[in-house]
């Protein structure tokens, strides 16, 4: 790579795809071949977003999902990479409680969702409960995983130049296991926002999920699709912090270093 | 012969060990070893592959306690015997100097003048900050070396450190050492697995075979020494004869048994 900054045409491409396909899409549904019953013209669905912005219905129902979604990777993130911490670190801990959560894992988190109801309600605590479980287990398995398969030829020249725990850890081994706790970060990434949204659509009254669902009882298709596209932009949010994150933190590695 | 060059020694540390014996399981690996380095020696340990030259050494320096016997070092008591690996054992993800900085020990201060002084000492001052993936494989080895050198050890042990470079590098490496040792004045043990190595650098060259030291020569020559001199290449002989228990007429040119790649022992 000699260039140091790509070219417009090469920095284009990517959006050459996605722009084409919205393109026919309006095109389309402006000729008739689709119709808006069906699914919406771009246009249409931008003008709704619009509508949606002015009433502020659109903004409200944003922050209430977004908050849902933060506050349930940080309890459910912060749980699993403690316990991922504390059984990659100790062998009693994983012998004690690493066959029951992975007894738990092949529970799929959504065959809760009737349980978590007759528990909570549909109060905020159930979604967040849902989101923080199904975050939970991509955020520990990868930190134990990483914390693993850290290279013991390190762990012992930390020890050999006299590394006390603390250090050991924080100079070799967690900065060892970073890469794949950035792994479980994506996944769990990936699984907030479905469980975010099953769990919107079935017991909410407020969030995008709800927003989409109420547009279906009035046949508004224009909001349903709009609500599709929010939930992809947010997936690709919070695809590209992560990358941010990866790129800061682990820039000694070539694989993630700026090209 | 004395060498009227060599510095003062008082800064090495000596180390004795009396009826050594290590087992793994069942396994006898070295049995009533007893040594005597003096202070500020270069020692080579050699051996073939599997003779336990490295756990001797990684004993000698309390990597590994021993089935039986003893050790006294005043390094090993004050915590100044340091280690550099066959592999450069770098932290990825700090910088070079950084990894130097690892040498100083618990108490170090990030920006340590040390750990810049070390790495001129290596030939990478300017390198400090890289990361040890933009550095070749004798160059990270180098900073191994430098990250070992910075805190001024008085036992230094090296363990097959040139084993993965390529025969070049090698040889850089092998004066490098020399001369680090020579400044410093530390006790230097060597494990190798190219006999020429071991001669060329030591003062004591230490076989093992058949979990003892079969053979303790010493290497009263010159130094710098140089590569194919005729009585480095006599005792380079008589090691070889000893391994391959044949005679002297060169039916293994030394170079050959110096370029076998060597087997991991642990």
């Amino acid at each position: 790579m000699t260039a140091d900054k790509p070219s417009p045409l090469a920095a284009a491409l990517p959006w050459l795809m996605p722009l084409g396909l919205v393109a026919l899409w309006q095109i389309s549904a402006s000729a008739g071949l689709l119709p808006a019953r069906v699914l919406p013209a771009p246009s249409a669905v931008a003008e709704a977003g619009l509508r949606l912005v002015q009433s502020g219905d659109l903004q409200q129902n944003l922050a209430v999902s977004f908050l849902r979604a933060v506050a349930g990777l940080l309890i459910g993130g912060a749980i699993g990479f403690a316990l991922g911490l504390m059984n990659g670190l100790s062998r009693l801990g994983e012998t004690l409680l690493d066959p029951t959560l992975q007894m738990i894992r092949n529970v799929p988190h959504l065959a809760l969702i009737p349980l978590v109801i007759v528990w909570f309600g549909i109060e905020e605590s159930a979604r967040v409960f849902l989101v923080a479980l199904g975050v939970f287990f991509p955020i520990y398995l990868n930190t134990l995983h990483g914390i693993r398969n850290v290279d013991p030829q390190l762990v012992e020249m930390g020890r050999v130049y006299g590394m006390t725990p603390a250090a050991l850890f924080a100079r070799v081994i967690l900065p060892g296991a970073l890469p794949s706790i950035f792994v479980g970060l994506r996944y769990a990434l990936g699984i907030m926002w479905l469980t975010l949204i099953v769990a919107e659509t079935i017991a909410a009254n407020s969030g995008i999920g709800h927003m989409a669902m109420q547009a279906r009882e009035f046949m508004q298709t224009d909001v349903i699709v709009l609500s599709i596209v929010i939930y992809a932009l947010l997936g690709k949010l919070a695809d590209s912090a992560t990358r941010l994150l990866e790129r800061a933190f682990l820039s000694w590695n070539p694989a993630y270093a700026k090209a | 012969m004395v060498n009227a060059d060599i510095p003062d020694r008082t800064g090495g540390a000596a180390i004795s060990a009396v009826g050594l014996r290590k087992n793994f399981a069942a396994n006898t690996v070295l049995d009533n070893i007893n040594l005597d380095i003096a202070p500020g020696a270069f020692v080579s340990i050699v051996g073939k592959s599997g003779c336990g030259k490295s756990t001797l050494l990684r004993l000698l320096i309390g990597l590994e306690t021993p089935s039986a016997g003893t050790i006294a070092s005043p390094a090993l008591e004050t915590g100044e015997a340091r280690i550099v690996f066959q592999e450069p054992r770098l932290l990825p993800w700090a910088r070079v100097a950084q990894n130097v900085e690892v040498g100083l020990g618990p108490r170090a201060a990030r920006g340590d003048p040390a750990a810049l002084e070390a790495l001129t000492r290596v030939g990478l001052g300017a390198r400090g900050a890289d990361w040890p993936a933009q550095l070749s494989g004798g160059q990270r080895q180098r900073v191994a070396l430098a990250r070992a050198l910075v805190s001024k050890p008085r036992l230094l042990a090296l363990d097959e450190p040139l084993g993965a470079l390529d025969a070049l590098t090698r040889i850089e490496m092998q004066s490098l050492i020399e001369q680090v040792w020579r400044a410093q004045g530390f006790t230097a043990l060597l494990v190798t697995h190219d006999v020429s190595e071991a001669v060329a650098l030591g003062d004591r060259v230490l076989l093992i075979e058949d979990r003892g030291v079969a053979l303790d020569l010493a290497v009263d020559l010159p130094r710098p020494r140089h590569r194919g001199d005729a009585a480095l290449a006599a005792i380079e002989g008589r090691i070889l004869d000893h391994l391959f228990r044949q005679p002297a007429a060169g039916a293994i040119p030394p170079g050959e048994a110096a370029e076998t790649k060597p087997l991991r022992e642990d």
